[in-house]
Order: structure tokens, then sequence, then C-alpha cells
């Protein structure tokens, strides 16, 4: 079966490519190019380096803008999707949602709409099981956003280890942040992985953080072979 | 050991990771032993031999499960207390002498619980996942559980040890698995 994956560069979307292309045929990964940065559906940190990422990967990348307004978005979606089936042929599509039932709702209708497939190869997964996955399947994934209490400017940028999954479960614990950040407390960027052909490096990058808030900006990235 | 059905299309399909590993996941983390099987390997194995069995659902354009309906007959004299989710239910109503029917719902919705049971407790309202285009329609032999005549959300049979729910558990319902695996 030929699918495409809804495609925002962070974690969750990339290990669900990652899944989906060992059991079928990823056809193309769709890119939600969002104006604003609180939309609901769409990941928006760094989201314009997902043509590099898709290139590292070696799959087609089919990017789509939208304004990013409440539900508005939604149609953008379902555009995207359809030109998809009929550009790549595609007769699935895939997502990295974990618990949100809002994304996966939104998602399930459209494909039901389109008459597509629709799968959540990550739904309900155990999250700190999946970071420690995550690192023992070779993914290098660094934070790039955080947008929650207690984190602080030093989380911009780091690479997620072991010890940083440690500290993840005891915020949890402590102040119930969702370690995967499935509240949209953290988003990430994924550099390199076992579906990629190509890793991606960083030469340039700048932060702004304010009150429990940040984003790294990574302004210049190049491909570096394996 | 309870066994865990694998309903999807085909063995070891991509939806297995959403409609069977969080059920496998919540059974694990509460003590449980599980062993899952596709539905096709059944006859290979005797499902009475576990304590429990689970027969989960599928994607929400998988219907193959129902043009297979008699891989599923050993249900009607099996001892042992069996759970059927979304396509489980529609499965065991169908082998019991119910219509599968179309009947859509995605998403969170309230479900109204009419009678008592060990799986559900008392009568009250909750909120349940729904999935799915297809629903069963009551067999003579079950008793309403939850929801209404035209849309069941529950059912269990008069005797045996036999449930189905339509919504999904897994998702914001956890406590009606392990009330399944304490029966």
């Amino acid at each position: 079966m030929k699918l495409g994956v809804l495609f925002s560069g962070g974690k969750d979307s990339v290990f669900a490519t990652y899944r989906a292309m060992q059991k079928n045929q990823v056809a193309c990964l769709i890119t939600l190019i969002s104006q604003n940065p609180d939309s609901y559906m769409f990941h928006t940190p760094n989201i314009q380096r997902t043509s590099l990422q898709a290139e590292a990967i070696g799959l087609p990348l089919l990017s789509w803008p939208t304004l990013g307004e409440k539900e508005k978005e939604l149609e953008d979606l379902a555009a995207a999707i359809a030109d998809a089936r009929d550009e790549y042929g595609i007769q699935g599509v895939v997502s990295g949602a974990i618990e949100s039932v809002y994304q996966a709702v939104r998602t399930q209708r459209i494909c039901k709409a389109l008459d597509l497939w629709c799968f959540n190869p990550l739904w309900q997964i155990n999250q700190v099981d999946y970071l420690r996955l995550l690192l023992s399947e070779g993914f290098q994934v660094i934070i790039t956003g955080v947008f929650a209490y207690p984190f602080d400017a030093s989380w911009l940028g780091q690479e997620l280890t072991l010890e940083c999954i440690c500290r993840l479960e005891e915020l949890w614990k402590r102040y119930k942040v969702s370690p995967s950040g499935e509240g949209g407390e953290l988003e990430t960027m994924v550099l390199d992985g076992p579906i990629f052909q190509k890793r991606l490096e960083i030469l340039r990058s700048s932060r702004s953080y304010c009150n429990f808030s940040g984003r790294l900006f990574i302004e210049e990235m190049r491909l570096v072979d394996k | 050991m309870i066994l865990l059905v694998d309903l999807c299309i085909e063995k070891d399909s991509l939806s297995k990771y959403e409609f069977v590993h969080p059920i496998a996941d919540t059974l694990e983390r509460s003590g449980f032993s599980v062993e899952i099987w596709h539905y096709s390997e059944l006859a290979r194995l005797m499902p009475e031999k576990f304590d429990k069995i689970i027969l989960c659902g599928t994607a929400l354009k998988d219907n193959y499960y129902a043009e297979h309906i008699n891989s599923f007959f050993w249900i009607k004299c099996c001892s042992t207390p069996v759970l059927g989710i979304c396509a489980g239910m529609q499965v065991i109503g169908s082998v019991f002498g119910g219509r599968i029917v179309s009947q859509q719902a995605i998403g969170l919705e309230a479900i109204e619980i009419i009678r008592a049971s060990a799986l559900l407790g008392e009568p009250r309202t909750i909120e349940g996942y729904h999935l799915h285009n297809f629903g069963v329609t009551l067999p003579d032999d079950f008793l309403l559980l939850a929801g209404c005549d035209e849309h069941a959300e529950a059912f269990k049979h008069k005797i045996l040890p036999i449930y189905g729910i339509i919504f999904h558990p897994e998702v914001r319902n956890s406590w009606i698995l392990e009330h399944f695996a304490n029966l």
C-alpha cells in the first residue's frame, strides 16, 4: 500500500515514517507550512527544514501552505492530502499522533472523506518507553522548542540522551509535563536515524526564550555523508 | 495468560501498533501476561487454553474480518471469558446471529451505561473514543449493557461470559480492560 506521512520533521512524524517504511511503501511526506506559531494541528519551529530532512531520507516532500487558523487549517490539510493522493497515488495517510484525540479525530475524518486508510503507529504508546526506543533504534533528536514550566533555555538545542529522558521522566512525575511533549510542551527535530541516507548538521542557529517559552531557530544546516 | 486476537487486514500490519499494542501494553502494565495471534492463525491454536480472550479493533477502512466470520465460530462454544472491541464486538454479534450494520462514529462521545455489569460497573454516563463505520444489532441471547437498541455500545451474553463494546477502551478507559482481565 502506498502511504503519505504527515511530516513535521519532529521525532513523532519521523518515527511514524520509520514504522510505515518497515511495513508498507511510503510514497511521499506531507508538510503543512503553518504561518501560525500556535497552530493546534501543525508543528511550526523550523518547519521549512523538512525539505532537507526529506532529502536526507530520500523521499519526495509535498509542502502545503496554511494560515494556521483553527478548523480552516483542516481544510488545508485535506487539500494537501488530496493533492498527495492525486500526485503520488497514496492509498493511506500516516500520522505520529500519540495521545491527541483532537489531532487523531480530525485526521481520521479527513481520511474517511477522501476514502483513504489512516494509520497512527505511535497511538497510545508509553511515552518514556518510546523516548528510549528512539535512542535504541538510532535516532538523533534535538529539542527545538520549549513551551511550559519548568523548562529553561538550557533545554534548547539539547540532544535527547538517556540522561535527558530521565530528567523528562522526573518532570513528568513532579509537574505532569508530558515526557514526549504531547501537550505541546516540547518540539523536536530529528537530525539522523536508520532511515536517513545522510545526516543533518546544524551550522548556525539562534535562540529566543522568555517566561518558560523558547525556540531554537536553525538558520543554516547541511547534509553530511554517513 | 490473555489471548489478544489481532483482527487487522493481515498479520503484523501497520495497524497492529494502533489497535493491538496499546491493549497489550495496558494489560502488561497491570501485571497480566498476553499473547498476540492474528485471527488467520487461530486454527492452529486452542483459544480455550487461555484465561481470557480479547478480539481487538481495526482501522476505520478495514472490514475484512467481516468476510471471515466463520473463522470465529469457536466463540459459540467457548467457556473462556471473551471481550470484543469494536470490530471484535461486530464479530461476536455476527457469530450469535446479529447483523453488522452501517453505523459511523469517530471521536469522543457520551456512552450511557444502562445495566450494571462486572465489566462496566453501575449505570452512569461515561465518555468513550469511537472509531467505526459499522455496528452490530443485538443478538437474541444478549443483554444490552450500554447505548440503545439502534446503537448498541456494549452487550453481554445472557449466560456466557462474552462481552462486546463498540468503543475503544484503550483510549481513556483502560479500567475496562483491567475489569475484564480481573473477571
